[in-house]
């Protein structure tokens, strides 16, 4: 019992950091959403037991594309559309 | 150039460096026996050159030279057909190594994973090249992606 309430609970919480992900005009909350979605992912696929797939999706997911998106946003706007 | 960040994020970053190396080390090395292995192990230590990157500003940059990180790429992707072209006179990709007592050449344990590091062949050799193509070709896009100079 508690372990499906635990992956009910994950399961809703990376569909809500994905839809804030997309909903928010700050580019740099969105790349902190992904990365919480890429993290909460990463917990899931471990308690599915594919360690190795959480392994890769924790580096990769919420480390190296995360610093990526931030340099991208640094390097152009931060905000969508160009408003505030 | 970018300068980097406070000295209180550069003494911190410069603290998680070792540890954040050896762990991935630590993966790459025990690919054959827990979870991980070349990829996850190569983009663990990729993440370090990251938050260098990110703390230290891009003025090292220079020093390490994209050339010879391109150069530590094509050395893994050689390094891993070469270990496969080698098992030939059997089959692509045999495991000539296992079974005869030498460098990792002892026979795989039966049974739950005693974790002995000295098995399983061309399995270890082969993770470990993978570890370094992945480490460098992660680490190019990233220092790709810093060093980019936009025109707005």
């Amino acid at each position: 019992m508690i372990f499906e309430s635990i992956q009910v609970i994950l399961l809703v919480g990376i569909v809500a950091s994905a839809f804030f992900a997309l909903k928010n005009t700050d580019l740099v909350a969105s790349a902190i959403f992904l990365a919480a979605t890429s993290l909460l992912l990463s917990t899931e696929f471990y308690l599915l037991q594919a360690p190795d797939v959480a392994i890769a999706e924790a580096a990769i997911g919420a480390g190296l594309s995360t610093a990526i998106f931030i340099v991208a946003i640094t390097k152009t706007e931060r905000w969508e559309n160009g408003k505030k | 150039m970018n300068k980097g960040l406070s000295p209180i994020v550069k003494n911190v970053a410069a603290v998680a460096l070792v540890p954040i190396t050896v762990f991935g080390l630590y993966v790459i090395a025990h690919g054959h026996l827990t979870p991980g292995g070349g990829f996850p192990g190569g983009a663990i230590i990729a993440t370090m050159t990251a938050l260098l990157l990110i703390s230290f500003g891009t003025s090292w940059v220079k020093a390490i030279g994209k050339e010879r990180l391109s150069m530590a790429e094509s050395l893994g992707l050689v390094g891993f057909v070469g270990l496969a072209i080698m098992g030939i006179g059997k089959s692509f990709f045999n495991n000539f190594l296992v079974g005869q007592g030498l460098f990792f050449g002892n026979a795989v344990a039966f049974g739950p994973n005693p974790g002995w590091l000295g098995t399983a062949g061309l399995i270890p050799l082969m993770n470990m090249a993978v570890g370094l193509e992945v480490f460098a070709a992660i680490s190019l896009i990233a220092i790709t992606m810093f060093t980019a100079e936009v025109s707005k």
